[in-house]
């Protein structure tokens, strides 16, 4: 757990693997078409499969069609994956491509078999042409296999530094690929996002900010350095990169700028006003003080957007409307308005989402869209959902000077033969009512003019809106509540009848007279009634109890008996309950002092209000926006910051700094004559590939043994190599003085840098002679393998009885594990000694930051990789022990961490 | 972004779907089945809903779904957007789009949603680059497919458009006629009310343009007056500095046919409507029956004749069948859907075409609350009604002679008259 740099070794071994696994394909599959087909498929697929396996193109092509039509129904062709993956490599370009679909499709479900066909993009991945190169890696990032992970990896990294931008804009998607199939990548993907966010290519714009998006998009420090470009790009992307663009600058600009917004504040440009013909009348209001300056980087985001309101993508112009909502300053969200009405005559979909979203804008800004206010009138061939939300947008935008406009395309509403929608224009005339009080009668009396509709529905809505408006308008309704009184009779909606009911008991003082007469008629039908009904009766009784008593005890008497006895338990409840608050006996307790007090208590009005009231909380054109609650994925838009963040972070150097990725010729050259210098081992060139010269050379000379591997890998940044880390040092036997003929020699690993030549390790040897004779002559014999790379102490020329001396010697163990034999002589004897070396003193220590360490070991995954779990006694639990036992098993350095748990 | 897309025809049964990611189980269609029942008719379905772990985005044309599954916060409009392109592109390779052209070219539909989305983010829409990747089936090679089997679908050549910088063009283009061909369509969207008054009336237009020329031609289409244009939106290929200096169009076309750009008449302009309605539609509170008379006359056509006049009207559900006589034309009227549909044809101003006629009603059925409105549809030939007028069409960068033409038509939209 304690996660060290012992991973420095064979960034290419699993490809080899791979490799290997691949040439084993043919010899597998063919034993695998055989056996795998199981007697209870169907007999097409057998066909088919027969088909897929003959030697003629064409059939083969006709099977796949079939399958692939098989797989468009949703039918299960899995079990023909072994015959399918053979043609991975076919020439048929159909043919390939219908094999492409049907991997993607199953991959993941047979992910053994999948893995055949890896090699073949592989190859492909290194072809000329960029279109199969694009292609191959589309496939290959789509097929989602865990164990494939680290090849994706290499592919996308090549790719992201492909001469192409159509190959770079596919590493683009694959990125996303990746992060949802292995999330633990993300810090290299980020690097190679941050690569990919410098192209200067229109192609790779959008798709690089899709997966900056998904993959972190929190990490807006990335978005400074490419601000300017992405914006003077814009116009140029492709209009679906276009779209993410736009969203993303939207929440940079929330973060970065200031708000364009402060009351009162005067408004100045401080670029070339000459570019804005519409700024004139900016300028007459600008006061002295307290001026607001536009960043201009905030400015140039507004000016390169402003032409896609003219694009024909209806998502483009959109989100170039949320953009000046989100942004603009006040004035200028203006701009938008007429974009977005055309945007309304595009198909009924297009229509519902942008009607949602001027929707949520009316609310805020009426002055936007009143100019239009025509563009919004219900046709009755619209869908219902459009009706709606174009009520609601008409009702938002009423005033006192278009109302009367508003109410007589009202009126014709109400007359729909959709009822739903003429139900909800008598609610929306209720809230006409309530928000503009010249009005109001007028509303009053156009609904009630209702009550004598013929449709339930609309004169049932009809009475729960007067309800609520004469709840809102607590004076001079007796006509109204007396009018309804006499409708009474022949309103048969039970949910209308209890609202009139509740009003003559809420408001009886007002028609002393009316009321216990509707209870006189209630007291007859009360058993005829529903339930709704029954129980606003008892209320009514009860209310006019406490309030006329004279005149209707009896009546309240006797619907509460018949309430007493009434086959719902709720209305008993309430019955008893009624009973036990008004009429005073000797069991009632304390609460009758208050019946009065608790029946007739003022009730608050019911608020009338748009149910797009609480929608701007949600960023304007998203999905969390259409579905009034947060999507999963959604990015909060933050407010604008109170102090600018820095501006110059977005200065771009016009020199461009040296690019890492792409080599130029001249250092292509210094590498080769550092390949010289490397003479002993091929496979470490291909790490350092685009390394710059200046780091390896500088680390080679310093860096020495088995160290070198660690250094090289990190030599592009030019990491030093550290002292040695001070560790126990363990001394190992290399020959006991009974086997040597008395001369027993003993060795340890100094940790230091061999001087003799860099990329072997230092040994110290510590010969003693045991004997009673002096040793002459001592020195080092044979080697097996005869290639091993020895630098051999000087011949120790004598060394006397109980004398010792240490030499060093380096060794070059080829950065692996196996002994190193050699024969230790003297005068007269050789002895055959062999130095075995643990793992962990074959590397060498460099100090690096933290950062990049996780970035180089980011580079390191894979083969190179290797976890375990240790089991750990408390004792050693404390930071300093496991640095200490690291340390005594591997040549290693710390690098500072900012986690307590994690060591490096 | 969009995660798989299944495709369901009328009567609820997925026929088609193709997911972009791992593979999601087509259950997940149940929420929308159920939204669907709920909504009486299918245009009246939700076009997002939400369901526990996705989201649905749903387009209705040509009596298909197409359903998309969104599982995370995406703007609900690209896909929208992305949905009806797949249409569009499915109508210009098959000529239609509907259940059964879909079924039959099920492989290229297949090879085309492939190349469309990559990973869910869209890559080729572009119909120019599509061709050149995916042929459309043709007569010929559907016949030699079905002799041989050996016809591929697939281009042999690679897609040179999607790199360049006018990504709607493919190279190497060769026609031995060269012809450029622009129609200007108005539409009239209206409201008009029960006593005649337009309550509001806007024209919106669109050029479509059919332009075969070989190589690279830049054109530049300007008009007589072009400050008729309030609102405009454009093909990506027109030059919008050009516009917002010269008021001219200049571009580079793709190849065959693309809408060049959509228009917005101001509104300050008083839209003169060609025809007038006078009608009375009325249902008697005495016996289930009811009367109805319709009669079309020219207002304002400048002297071009109104052909294709259709009167379509949605009929309370309460009317049993409809008795009437046409002077011109043919009404029918569907008991199912309870509509009503007058074909006039050319509207001759000597004699005025009339509809007249007994509705009867369900009996006991409570007379209908309102009348219907009617929808009017017609198209009258060689006039923009706005006025637009195309000065000149100039071409650069070849040096052929094209044969050029302009066509105006104007067309009924959205134009309902309230009874």
């Amino acid at each position: 757990n304690s996660g060290t740099k012992i991973h420095g070794n064979r960034c290419d071994g699993g490809i080899k693997c791979l490799k290997q696994a691949s040439n084993a394909t043919t010899t597998f599959l063919c034993s695998a078409a055989q056996p795998l087909s199981p007697p209870s498929s169907v007999l097409r697929n057998e066909d088919l499969k027969e088909m897929l396996e003959s030697n003629k193109e064409s059939l083969k092509l006709e099977a796949m069609k079939r399958v692939v039509g098989l797989i468009a129904k949703g039918k299960n062709a899995s079990e023909l994956f072994p015959a399918v993956v053979k043609n991975v490599a076919s020439k048929n370009i159909e043919l390939k491509k219908l094999v492409y679909v049907y991997l993607v499709r199953y991959a993941e479900e047979q992910q053994d078999l999948a893995l055949l066909s890896i090699s073949t993009f592989q190859r492909a991945l290194k072809e000329p042409n960029q279109f199969i190169r694009a292609s191959a890696l589309r496939v290959l990032s789509s097929i989602r296999v865990p164990i494939i992970v680290p090849i994706m990896m290499l592919a996308i990294k090549e790719a992201a530094a492909d001469m192409s931008p159509y190959v770079r804009k596919t590493s683009a998607h694959a990125i996303q690929k990746l992060y949802s199939l292995d999330p633990d990548q993300k810090e290299q993907l980020i690097e190679v996002i941050e690569k990919l966010l410098k192209d200067k290519s229109t192609l790779v714009a959008g798709s690089v900010v899709v997966a900056f998006e998904e993959v972190c998009p929190d990490r807006i420090d990335l978005i400074h350095k490419n601000y300017r470009k992405l914006c003077n790009l814009l116009v140029d992307v492709e209009e679906w990169g276009q779209v993410v663009i736009i969203s993303m600058l939207t929440r940079y600009a929330r973060t970065q700028f200031t708000s364009p917004w402060k009351e009162g504040a005067s408004f100045e440009e401080n670029n070339e006003k000459a570019f804005y013909a519409s700024d004139s009348e900016e300028k007459s209001e600008r006061t002295e003080a307290e001026a607001y300056v536009m960043d201009p980087d905030h400015r140039l985001l507004l000016r390169n957007t402003k032409p896609l309101l003219q694009s024909r993508n209806t998502a483009v112009v959109m989100s170039v409307a949320q953009l000046y909502w989100h942004l603009a300053p006040r004035h200028e969200v203006n701009l938008v308005t007429k974009s977005l009405v055309r945007l309304l005559r595009s198909h009924r979909e297009v229509q519902y989402i942008v009607l949602q979203n001027i929707a949520t804008m009316s609310i805020q800004r009426k002055g936007m869209f009143e100019p239009y206010m025509k563009s919004f009138y219900v046709r009755s061939t619209d869908a219902t959902h459009i009706k709606t939300l174009k009520l609601e947008i008409l009702t938002n935008l009423a005033n006192e000077a278009n109302i009367s406009t508003i109410l007589r395309e009202f009126q014709t509403y109400v007359k729909s033969q959709d009822k739903a929608f003429a139900a909800a224009t008598i609610q929306a005339i209720g809230r006409c009512a309530t928000n503009i009080s010249e009005v109001t009668d007028t509303c009053l009396n156009g609904l009630v003019l209702l009550l004598s509709n013929r449709d339930e529905t609309v004169v049932a809505e009809s009475v729960v809106v007067i309800k609520k408006l004469l709840q809102t308008q607590p004076t001079q309704h007796s006509e109204i509540i007396k009018h309804m009184a006499k409708l009474f009779d022949n309103i048969t909606v039970s949910m209308a009848r209890a609202s009139i009911l509740w009003l003559m008991g809420e408001y009886c003082d007002r028609v002393p007279k009316i009321a216990p007469d509707v209870l006189r008629k209630m007291a007859k039908s009360f058993t005829a009634e529903e339930d709704i009904v029954k129980l606003q009766t008892v209320n009514l009784a009860a209310k006019l109890y406490l309030t006329n008593s004279k005149q209707t005890k009896l009546l309240t008497q006797y619907i509460l008996n018949l309430g007493k006895y009434d086959q719902s338990y709720d209305i008993r409840d309430r019955t008893r309950f009624i009973r036990q608050l008004i009429v005073p006996n000797e069991k009632s307790g304390a609460l009758n002092k208050y019946a009065r007090r608790i029946l007739l208590a003022p009730k608050p009005a019911p608020v009338l209000e748009s149910a797009f009231k609480d929608r701007d909380r949600y960023q304007l054109g998203t999905l969390s926006h259409s579905l009034n609650s947060k999507a999963s994925g959604y990015q909060e838009l933050s407010d604008w910051p109170a102090v600018a963040p820095d501006q110059s972070v977005r200065n771009v150097e016009v020199v461009e700094p040296v690019q890492e990725w792409a080599p130029s010729v001249g250092k292509t050259k210094k590498l080769k004559s550092d390949d010289k210098f490397y003479s002993d081992n091929e496979e470490e060139k291909a790490e350092e590939e685009s390394e710059s010269s200046e780091g390896s050379s500088s680390s080679s000379s310093s860096s020495s043994g088995g160290g070198k591997m660690v250094a090289d890998v990190y030599s592009r940044a030019s990491f030093q190599v550290t002292a040695p880390s001070f560790g126990p040092v363990k001394t190992y036997e290399l020959l006991h003085h009974m086997t040597g003929k008395g001369l027993s020699a003993k060795y340890h690993f100094p940790r230091q840098p061999c001087l003799h030549q860099p990329g072997m390790v230092a040994v110290q040897v510590t010969l003693s002679n045991g004997s009673d004779r002096s040793l002459e002559e001592i020195h080092v014999g044979d080697r097996s393998p005869a290639s091993l790379n020895i630098h051999c102490f000087n011949t120790i020329e004598r060394l006397e009885p109980e004398a010792s001396v240490t030499v060093s010697m380096g060794i070059d163990f080829s950065d692996s594990t196996q002994a190193a034999n050699f024969q230790l002589c003297t005068k007269e004897d050789g002895f055959s000694v062999s130095i075995q070396p643990a793992v962990g003193e074959l590397l060498m220590p460099s100090s690096l930051s933290e950062q990049d360490f996780s970035r180089e070991q980011g580079k390191l995954l894979g083969m190179n990789e290797t976890s375990a779990t240790v089991a750990m006694a408390t004792a050693n639990a404390s930071s300093q022990a496991v640095k200490q036992r690291v340390l005594s098993v591997a040549n290693v350095g710390e690098v500072p961490s900012g986690q307590d748990v994690a060591h490096r | 972004m969009i995660h798989s897309l299944f495709l369901i025809n009328h009567s609820g049964d997925i026929f088609l779907e193709k997911h972009w990611k791992s593979v999601i189980s087509r259950s997940v269609c149940d929420y929308f089945f159920e939204a669907k029942e709920k909504a009486a008719e299918p245009e009246n379905v939700a076009p997002v809903l939400q369901t526990p772990h996705h989201y649905l985005i749903t387009i209705y044309r040509g009596k298909l779904f197409f359903l998309s599954v969104v599982q995370t916060e995406a703007p609900p409009l690209f896909v929208i957007e992305f949905l009806h392109r797949v249409a569009d592109i499915f109508q210009d390779y098959f000529g239609e789009c509907s259940e059964s052209v879909i079924k039959d070219n099920v492989v290229t539909v297949y090879e085309l949603l492939e190349e469309m989305l990559d990973n869910g983010f869209p890559l080729a829409t572009e119909s120019n680059v599509l061709k050149e990747m995916i042929r459309p089936p043709t007569i010929l090679r559907s016949v030699v497919n079905t002799l041989t089997g050996t016809w591929s679908n697939v281009g042999d050549t690679l897609p040179t458009g999607q790199l360049s910088n006018i990504p709607w063009r493919r190279a190497g283009v060769k026609y031995t006629n060269n012809e450029a061909y622009f129609d200007v369509i108005e539409e009239i969207d209206a409201i008009v009310d029960k006593s005649g008054t337009t309550v509001c009336a806007e024209i919106q237009g669109v050029i479509e343009a059919c332009v075969r020329l070989t190589g690279m031609p830049d054109l530049t289409l300007s008009f007589m007056n072009p400050r008729l244009l309030d609102d405009v939106s454009f093909h990506p290929c027109v030059r919008f500095k050009r516009w917002e200096s010269e008021r001219a169009l200049s571009f580079i076309p793709p190849d065959g046919n693309f809408t060049l750009m959509n228009y917005h008449v101001s509104s300050q302009n008083l839209v003169a409507l060609p025809v007038y309605v006078k009608q009375s539609i009325s249902f008697f509170d005495s016996g289930p029956c009811g009367r109805l008379d319709i009669t079309v006359g020219p207002k304002q056509t400048m002297g071009k004749t109104v052909e294709a006049l259709m009167v379509t009207i949605h009929m309370p559900k309460a009317v049993l069948s409809a008795n009437l006589t046409a002077t011109q034309g043919s009404y029918t009227y569907d008991l199912a859907t309870k509509v009503l549909v007058w074909d006039i044809g050319k509207l001759n101003p000597q004699k005025l075409p009339n509809l007249k006629g007994s509705l009867s009603l369900q009996a006991g059925a409570p007379k209908p609350e309102d009348n219907p409105s009617l929808n009017i549809d017609l198209k009258i030939q060689q006039m923009a009604i706005s006025g637009l007028k195309v000065s000149r069409l100039e071409m650069f960068g070849e040096k052929y002679k094209p044969f050029k033409g302009v066509k105006y038509l104007t067309k009924a939209g959205k134009f309902q008259v309230r009874t």
